[in-house]
């Protein structure tokens, strides 16, 4: 703590980090699975249908529910170690 | 008891437990008023915020626009949700640390300029007041076919309930009424799934019995619907589509425009803290999901449901007779919402898909035409009839659907009062005004919102359908961009800023009016509204993504080119990514 300016630096470069990884796994279960890869995806059968659809139905809601949580998680863990916190 | 009576106590019910709350919680300061004293805790503001959202679209379109589409029209599930995931992580946090009232208020302060804020106050107050007469037009119909009243004096019954509520509460009123209102729509909307999804694959939850086996045939549900349709014409319900570059701007325009909406936005500004503001965006998720993975299930069973009342021996034999039609065919045709005409004239209804390619199959069986016309939005608001639910289901429904439209109508009228008493009177015109004159210049413009609201409501402009991609263009290719770029850039300048929205929303405008007529007067259009005329296949719904990009990209070529902004700006940009010292929200 003897830097506190470079410690919020650091700090504000985590959360981009954090960022950047929740969006590529937002992306792909949106765009890619349920949209973009639904071809490439349409061997594998989920009830009736095939795994692009079910991403596309249900599969990205579940995705971005946990995404949104992880990420909450994390920040406030992130707040804590960083001494950040409210 | 009559269906009617049944009706009505449901819906009065409800309607008494949200003055009763209205009552209890009115607000006192502007802080309650605007942000209802920023102590709400994050799981009833998630829930909250989930009312707020879920509109008359999600309520009563969302289900019958994706039985129509099948999996084409999968973008509003994931657009209406995944825009969360983007408000959770680059927005939210930050507008509640910075710790103001408005979204104009960040934009005004954070680009140093009274004109971003007025640019930032008018995007606002066109995209809340669009969406906000597809609200009052939502609870008009569900007024005049459950109350049997008539659609006029229904909008004034909503009309009186909203501003009892709204006005006395504000925010903190807003706020207890939603999270009833959320708990009256989630039991409408779930409990007449349960039911059919019960019937229809003997499985309790919907979500499941969506990707399960129909009792009746014993192969899988969306096989056995996929092959009805098919029989009748219509595209598979779970066709891929042909045209993805479309599909995938679509979504993420609904998503950018979700995360930009300013109502949707001010709800965050309630948590204590800035920790809260995440869970929040996250409990708020859960609570839309609930809905959301419900719709899908409650869509493709409420369509062959349609199809099996119509076909009962099966979609290659003949289809009912006419007169022998089920009681809510009877009930919506008196709405206008179906229609029948019998075009060969053999007293039966031929419901099908009346394509070139399907021309021969039917004039094989002699049919001349599709002979029923079924408007999507029905389908959820006749689901329990056509599935033959008991009677209080139906109330249940005519409950649920008021909750949709009026707690959407009260965060959106609420955005707006405080756009102009806060940004425009006391941002702008009297910086001087007390507390006291401020909230009532709140409640004053919240009056005079419900009263225009109401009206539009009863004398629609014409472009009702078109008004939801207006309100997300808007949204998506000025309000989200402002705000992000705020957050995430120093550099980005006064001048930067305005250009960029400028340039985002002018073009977003632009290509909306191209294809849907100049100002939505009908006949004006420059070009057919069909995938042919469109720019690389881009629909005009899908231009919201398109002129968000324009929106970076002016904004930065502008800033880099003209001067840094000055250092109290980047020190405030500083203190709204870090927590510490977030405190309550400001006064001033």
């Amino acid at each position: 703590m003897s830097n506190p300016k470079s410690n919020a630096e650091r700090y504000w470069q985590a959360n981009l980090r954090l960022i950047l990884g929740c969006l590529i796994v937002w992306a792909l279960a949106s765009y890619g699975c349920a949209i973009l890869l639904r071809p490439l995806l349409s061997g594998i059968h989920v009830g009736g249908t095939d795994l692009g659809f079910w991403f596309a139905q249900q599969g990205s809601i579940l995705v971005f529910i946990a995404i949104t949580f992880f990420y909450a998680w994390r920040m406030n863990k992130l707040d804590k170690a960083f001494g950040l916190e409210e | 008891m009559s269906q009617f009576v049944i009706n009505f106590l449901f819906v009065g019910a409800s309607f008494a437990l949200y003055i009763g709350i209205a009552i209890w919680a009115r607000a006192g300061s502007t802080k309650e008023f605007y942000v209802a004293g920023g102590g709400v805790h994050p799981v009833l503001n998630g829930m909250a915020t989930a009312a707020d959202w879920m509109s008359a679209a999600s309520f009563i379109s969302m289900a019958g626009l994706i039985a129509a589409g099948g999996y084409a029209n999968s973008s509003f599930l994931m657009g209406w949700t995944g825009g969360y995931v983007l408000l959770a992580m680059l927005l939210a946090p930050y507008l509640r640390k910075f710790g103001k009232y408005t979204v104009p208020d960040f934009i005004g302060d954070r680009f140093y300029s009274s004109g971003a804020r007025l640019v930032a106050v008018a995007c606002l107050i066109i995209a809340s007041t669009t969406y906000v007469i597809g609200q009052m037009t939502g609870a008009g119909v569900a007024f005049s076919r459950f109350l049997e009243v008539s659609n006029d004096i229904g909008l004034l019954i909503a009309a009186v309930v909203v501003f009892l509520y709204a006005v006395l509460g504000g925010m903190k009123g807003i706020t207890y009424t939603q999270v009833a209102q959320y708990v009256v729509l989630i039991i409408a909307y779930t409990i007449p799934a349960i039911f059919i999804s019960l019937q229809l694959t003997d499985t309790f939850l919907p979500p499941i019995g969506l990707f399960s086996d129909h009792v009746e045939s014993g192969i899988p549900l969306l096989e056995k619907l996929d092959q009805v349709v098919r029989e009748l014409g219509f595209r598979d319900y779970t066709a891929d589509v042909d045209n993805k570059l479309n599909m995938v701007l679509f979504t993420l325009s609904l998503m950018i425009g979700t995360a930009g909406l300013p109502h949707v936005i001010i709800r965050f500004f309630t948590v204590p803290k800035v920790a809260d503001a995440r869970w929040s965006a996250g409990w708020a998720l859960v609570f839309i999901a609930l809905l959301y993975l419900t719709a899908p299930a409650v869509a493709s069973m409420a369509r062959l449901n349609l199809l099996t009342t119509i076909y009962p021996n099966g979609p290659t034999e003949q289809p009912i007779e006419y007169a022998e039609r089920p009681d809510w065919i009877k009930n919506w045709e008196t709405t206008g919402l179906i229609k029948f005409q019998d075009k060969n004239g053999d007293g039966r209804i031929e419901l099908y898909n009346d394509s070139p390619a399907f021309a021969a199959t039917a004039a094989e069986r002699g049919w001349n035409g599709n002979e029923l016309s079924v408007n999507n939005d029905i389908l959820v608001l006749a689901n329990p009839e056509i599935a033959n639910l008991p009677g209080w289901v139906v109330g249940l429904i005519a409950a649920g659907g008021l909750a949709a439209a009026l707690s959407t109508a009260a965060g959106l009228l609420l955005a707006i009062s405080s756009a102009v008493s806060h940004d425009l009177i006391k941002g702008t015109i009297n910086p001087n005004i007390s507390d006291r004159g401020e909230l009532l210049a709140a409640r004053i413009s919240m009056g005079v919102a419900i009263a225009v609201a109401t009206y539009l409501g009863m004398h629609p402009p014409g472009f009702a359908a078109q008004v939801v991609a207006l309100a997300f263009g808007i949204a998506a290719a000025s309000i989200f961009p402002a705000l992000m770029m705020g957050i995430f850039s120093k550099r980005i300048n006064n001048k930067g800023a305005i250009a960029g929205m400028l340039a985002g929303l002018g073009c977003t405008l632009v290509y909306i009016f191209l294809f849907l007529g100049w100002f939505f007067i009908p006949g004006t259009a420059s070009y057919t509204n069909t995938p042919d005329n469109w720019l690389f296949g881009i629909s005009p719904l899908s231009f919201g993504a398109i002129g968000a990009a324009i929106n970076f990209i002016v904004a930065f070529m502008v800033s880099y080119m003209t001067e840094e902004p000055p250092k109290s700006i980047q020190d405030l940009v500083e203190s709204v990514r870090y927590p510490q010292g977030a405190g309550h929200a400001v006064d001033h």
